[in-house]
């Protein structure tokens, strides 16, 4: 009887957990839907091609993207050159090469915690260093090399996860055959992690394109009426043309700043999309 | 000359002492196992010939390690260029996440051979050698992982053979297979030891008594008996071994 009855409470609460589990899910799913509504039903039907290549204007319905899509897509090349090799090599390094020591402990939880600072903070350290110090001004390299700073925890974390996710029973194969650290390294580990590896650097340019304070802190322009040509050049982003729409008064341009998110919502789901697509691949592949 | 032999040998890991004075001498052209209780040394021992113990921390090796009358650890020959005259294959099929091809090649690639028809000869030999060759050679550039366990232990053999060691140790090559799996690499013992001198470590009494001619029994990191098989397998000397080989312990 009492058995009995104990049974049923606990099924009792396996359904109501099961319940309350439901209302979160769903809730948190209706505040995105809501949000994609709202934009989609502000902003989807001033997507045409001209929003696309038009410079911005005083002119609401005149405005495009064009130089907040061309300053980023350079910013995020310069941010990609610069944060890359230094990122992978520092991975590879501290995984395959470093001493476990307590130097390497303290390195370690550092950059674990580099990757908690707010963005706004490598703005101010990218406007000291690189705009001030460096005499870059605010120009796309400057910006390129905050925000390399500002995801560069992030490739190493992820570098150094895919490469310890390496079975060791590989190491020892390649070292078995005779070769040296450095053949192991670069013909079995490295691309055994280079899913890994490539996921986690998708995951970093979908987060540095989002970024918006760091640039604003060290004065990526809100207006900027021309195409940046070279590392030199000044340059606005998409989340900024975003932010100046925002501010204006005028209810058109809130228009144009939804068919904005629009177009960088839908390049953040395309490079997140990119991203776990080519992790199930490799973790397919590296099933033992 | 003995191929390999082992002059009052002992290692360490950091305090722990796991080989005791060690001394054994194996054949050339044969099969020697290796058979004792788990943590007997008896992997220690076969890591030691390739310096593959090196790897681990706090290991240290005293006593003469010798292959073909040379010292493998005073310095005559680098560590790389004596694991290409000693390969070793591993308890579990280990392939690269490549193909079937390139995991064969991999050994002669760094090794610096970029010819192309060099290296589709010497993967296919390496593959014949291994008794591979038939069931993979339509499909030399599907991953090495879609392969069975038993033929992907066997591809780990000739990627091993690819850059023709001397000497092939074989770290419980069947454990992880199935008995078809077994069969067919304790076959293909019989047939290697003609081009190399394999030493194999089991826990399998019968797999020591079908291949090797030789075997060596370990207890607590002592070599307790070392004869021929027959021998050690029907009137060994010592008492640890009887008990052993008949099941009283171990």
């Amino acid at each position: 009887m009492s058995r009995n009855k104990r049974h049923s409470k606990s099924r009792l609460n396996d359904k109501a957990f099961r319940i309350v589990g439901l209302v979160c899910t769903i809730s948190a799913l209706i505040i995105l839907g809501i949000l994609l509504v709202d934009i989609f039903s502000k902003g989807f039907n001033r997507i045409n091609w001209s929003f696309f290549k038009s410079l911005p204007s005083r002119h609401a319905s005149q405005s495009g993207i064009l130089t907040a899509l061309a300053g980023m897509s350079s910013l995020i090349f310069f941010t990609i050159i610069i944060a890359l090799p230094i990122g992978i090599l520092a991975g590879v390094y501290l995984e395959e090469y470093g001493k476990r020591n307590r130097f390497a402990k303290f390195v370690e939880i550092n950059i674990a915690n580099l990757a908690g600072v707010p963005s706004v903070i490598y703005g101010i350290l990218g406007l000291t260093l690189f705009v001030r110090m460096s005499k870059l001004g605010n120009s796309l390299l400057a910006g390129a090399l905050t925000l390399a700073l500002l995801i560069l925890p992030i490739i190493i974390v992820s570098t150094r996860e895919a490469i310890k996710a390496v079975p060791g029973s590989l190491r020892e194969a390649s070292y078995g055959m005779g070769a040296t650290k450095w053949q192991t390294t670069s013909r079995v580990v490295i691309p055994s992690a280079l899913g890994g590896i490539l996921t986690g650097i998708i995951l970093a340019l979908s987060r540095a394109i989002g970024e918006t304070a760091p640039l604003l802190v060290i004065g990526a322009l809100v207006y900027v009426p021309f195409i940046p040509e070279g590392p030199k050049d000044q340059f606005t982003t998409l989340p900024i043309q975003i932010f100046n729409w925002t501010s204006r008064p005028q209810a058109e341009f809130i228009v144009n700043a939804a068919a904005g998110i629009i177009v960088l919502l839908l390049i953040t789901l395309l490079l997140n999309g990119i991203a776990i697509y080519i992790r199930n691949r490799w973790y397919k592949k590296m099933r033992y | 000359m003995h191929k390999l032999e082992v002059i009052n040998g002992n290692l360490f890991y950091g305090d722990k002492h796991a080989l005791k004075n060690i001394h054994i001498q194996i054949e050339a052209n044969a099969v020697t196992a290796f058979i004792g209780p788990s943590g007997c040394g008896k992997s220690s021992l076969l890591r030691c010939f390739n310096r593959m113990n090196e790897l681990i921390e706090n290991a240290r090796t005293e006593g003469e390690f010798l292959l073909d009358g040379q010292n493998i650890y005073d310095g005559t020959f680098e560590v790389y260029d004596l694991r290409k005259r000693i390969g070793m294959v591993f308890q579990r099929p280990n392939p690269f996440p490549k193909s079937i091809f390139e995991n064969v090649a991999y050994g002669l690639r760094i090794n610096g051979i970029k010819d192309k028809k060099l290296l589709e000869e010497k993967v296919e030999q390496s593959l014949k050698d291994a008794a591979l060759w038939d069931e993979v050679n339509s499909i030399l550039n599907k991953p090495a992982l879609s392969l069975s366990g038993g033929q992907q232990q066997r591809l780990c053999i000739a990627r091993a053979l690819a850059v023709e060691p001397t000497v092939l140790l074989m770290d419980e090559p069947a454990s992880a297979l199935d008995p078809i799996s077994t069969a067919k690499i304790e076959d293909l013992l019989y047939e290697l030891r003609k081009k190399v001198t394999i030493v194999i470590v089991t826990h399998n009494m019968q797999q020591a008594g079908r291949v090797s001619n030789k075997t060596a029994f370990f207890y607590m990191g002592e070599l307790i008996e070392y004869d021929d098989t027959k021998k050690i397998f029907t009137t060994p000397e010592k008492e640890r071994t009887q008990n052993y080989i008949t099941g009283r312990f171990g």
